[in-house]
């Protein structure tokens, strides 16, 4: 926290009166500390104890309803033996990094088109943020009915325009599994890229074009050399936001595929899911939940530095 | 950046491509409708043209009021995501205010640790929280969800107001203080009433998080009666293999129409909410 000048404020209140109950009150820290303490000893109660206590849980072999006996890191070693993880790790890896390319390329491409002027445009952003605020269950529901083996819409149409014979099993097949959850996490987030960067868009003096249009510069240099530079800082916030946030998706996919067919979307936490609620193995579930700490930890450091330091 | 050159330029640049964003990010909302409203001979026909509804029919809807407990699943959602945003609301402003406007000891390693908490994500803490809650005794009741649900609201309205707060000048606080105000009705009278739009999007944004919430509410809530919507089609509207699909689709339009109702009301707040981290003003 900057240091700041403290004017007049702090030797009214301190002077003379700073054994009395409000004299005590109106001391800074006092008073500081009075407000803090619901919220931080709620965090510490129920982020920060199960945080470390789901580190606990996972050196131990643990079953639910059970005492738990320590294992050290024994838990650890069984999933770096099993391929099935090294498959989720690969999933999870090439679920974020696709969707994230598309997403923020999709959304930039989505501001770009709005920031220009037309009627109603307030009505269109609010109507393009809809995949965004609807609870994801619910609209991934639809999508299982896009999906469908027999009645999938996309099917009716690709071989409706002659585009292929036969419709694709979209969630049966391992690839389709794959590019159907990339689809629905595309299509869920490309808004929240969009409007944000819209945001960043609309800071933008119109001079500035201006300016780089007299000094001959094309639409494309006038891009790459006025817009990007300006939204830059806010294009890395999105996307570290948006990295952490797809990491740690589950919804889609559980309502989706479940991680199948044959663990070929499995994600790391449908997995720690699955090992720790369906198979009730509370301490190997932690520790595949806990597995993708160090790729979310230099993500999670890196933003808090970053938010900081803006 | 526009320069007319009529019509067509106008039209590949905006039109176009305005349509193609539109009709993709709003054809599942559309999908939902026309499923819910269409008779099973035309959901289970490969033969007829999709797009369309012919016979539309509200009996989908009539089962799922009729067959599942869908009232009282959106009856739970909105208490637990009212309770919730209020408490988070309450405890992540008395989290905010010191920290945006007031200098003590420890203030640096609390601001670190709410932006932690803001960020360490929900997957790596739902296994041990369904232990706690275990031993608490609390599972499948709403109380259970009430209790983990701030876990995720309280650092994201600390993170969002502290914003705001700070950029209500200095110096009309100290004016109040200097005519006697105390520490607490200088926060009161003065910051929170400047301070409203960032509330409300706080509030709202919670309250749409809330009611996005599904991990919890799926490992916490396994009796009917406690579900929220979301929990509750996606478990008992899949029976086995078989799929309710029109009320399926029924369940999840109308659970959506509530977040999206209070949405339209407050739209500018909740965009103003999204981007408040991400774009310094």
């Amino acid at each position: 926290m900057a240091v700041r000048p403290e004017p007049f404020a702090r030797s009214t209140a301190i002077s003379g009166r700073a054994l009395s109950r409000r004299g005590l009150l109106e001391r800074e820290g006092i008073f500081s500390w009075l407000m803090l303490a619901p919220g931080v000893l709620f965090l510490l109660a129920f982020v920060a104890y199960p945080f470390f206590y789901g580190i606990w849980l996972s050196l131990q072999q643990r079953q639910v309803s059970q005492a738990g006996t320590f294992v050290g890191l024994a838990n650890f070693v069984t999933l770096y033996h099993d391929a099935v993880f090294w498959q989720v790790t690969g999933n999870t890896f090439i679920y974020v990094v696709v969707t994230t390319v598309l997403k923020l390329t999709g959304g930039l491409a989505m501001a770009l088109v709005i920031n220009q002027h037309f009627r109603a445009r307030n009505l269109v952003r609010a109507a393009l943020l809809l995949p965004f605020i609807v609870p994801t269950i619910l609209s991934t529901v639809a999508w299982m009915w896009i999906f469908d083996p027999t009645f999938s819409v996309i099917n009716w149409l690709l071989v409706h325009a002659g585009m292929i014979r036969e419709g694709f099993s979209w969630l049966g097949n391992k690839t389709l599994a794959m590019v159907s959850i990339i689809i629905v996490n595309t299509w869920r987030g490309i808004p929240f890229y969009g409007i944000t960067l819209l945001a960043g868009l609309q800071t933008i003096s119109p001079d500035l074009y201006e300016a780089a249009a007299i000094d001959g510069a094309s639409v494309g240099q006038r891009f790459r050399h006025v817009t990007l530079p300006i939204i830059k800082p806010i294009v890395i916030i999105v996307t570290m936001f948006s990295v952490i946030f797809t990491f740690s998706d589950f919804q889609i996919v559980y309502a989706l595929t479940h991680g199948g067919p044959a663990n070929a979307t499995q994600v790391f936490v449908t997995y720690a899911f699955d090992l720790g609620m369906s198979g009730g193995q509370l301490g190997m579930g932690a520790a595949a939940a806990l597995a993708m700490l160090p790729a979310l930890a230099l993500l999670i450091v890196g933003l808090t530095l970053y938010l900081r330091r803006e | 950046m526009v320069e007319g050159r009529g019509f067509f330029a106008r039209l590949v640049r905006l039109y176009l491509p305005l349509a193609v964003c539109l009709v993709v990010m709003l054809f599942p909302f559309y999908w939902m409708l026309i499923t819910s409203i269409k008779p099973n001979r035309e959901l289970y026909s490969a033969k007829i043209m999709p797009l369309i509804v012919y016979q539309p029919t509200l009996k989908h809807y009539y089962d799922l009021f009729a067959d599942t407990n869908f009232l009282l699943w959106t009856y739970n959602t909105m208490l637990v995501a009212v309770v919730t945003t209020v408490v988070s609301l309450v405890l992540g402003a008395m989290v905010a205010y010191p920290l945006a406007r007031l200098n003590f000891p420890g203030a640096a390693v609390v601001a670190i640790g709410v932006a932690a908490t803001y960020l360490v994500p929900q997957p790596l803490l739902f296994i041990p929280m369904a232990d706690i809650i275990n031993r608490l005794e609390l599972g499948n009741t709403l109380r259970a969800v009430m209790l983990t649900y701030p876990t995720l609201l309280i650092p994201f309205c600390a993170w969002l107001l502290m914003g705001y707060f700070k950029s209500v000048p200095r110096e009309l606080e100290e004016a109040a203080r200097i005519d006697g105000a105390s520490r607490f009705q200088a926060m009161w009278r003065v910051v929170l009433p400047l301070t409203t739009p960032g509330l409300l999007s706080a509030g709202i944004f919670a309250f749409t998080l809330a009611q996005n919430e599904f991990l919890y509410a799926l490992i916490f809530l396994a009796k009917s009666d406690v579900r929220t919507v979301p929990v509750g089609a996606i478990t008992e509207l899949i029976r086995g293999d078989v799929f309710y699909w029109g009320q399926l689709m029924a369940a999840a339009l109308l659970g959506s129409i509530p977040v999206a109702v209070i949405y339209s009301f407050f739209v500018d707040y909740y965009v103003a909410g999204l981007t408040a981290g991400s774009v310094k003003s």
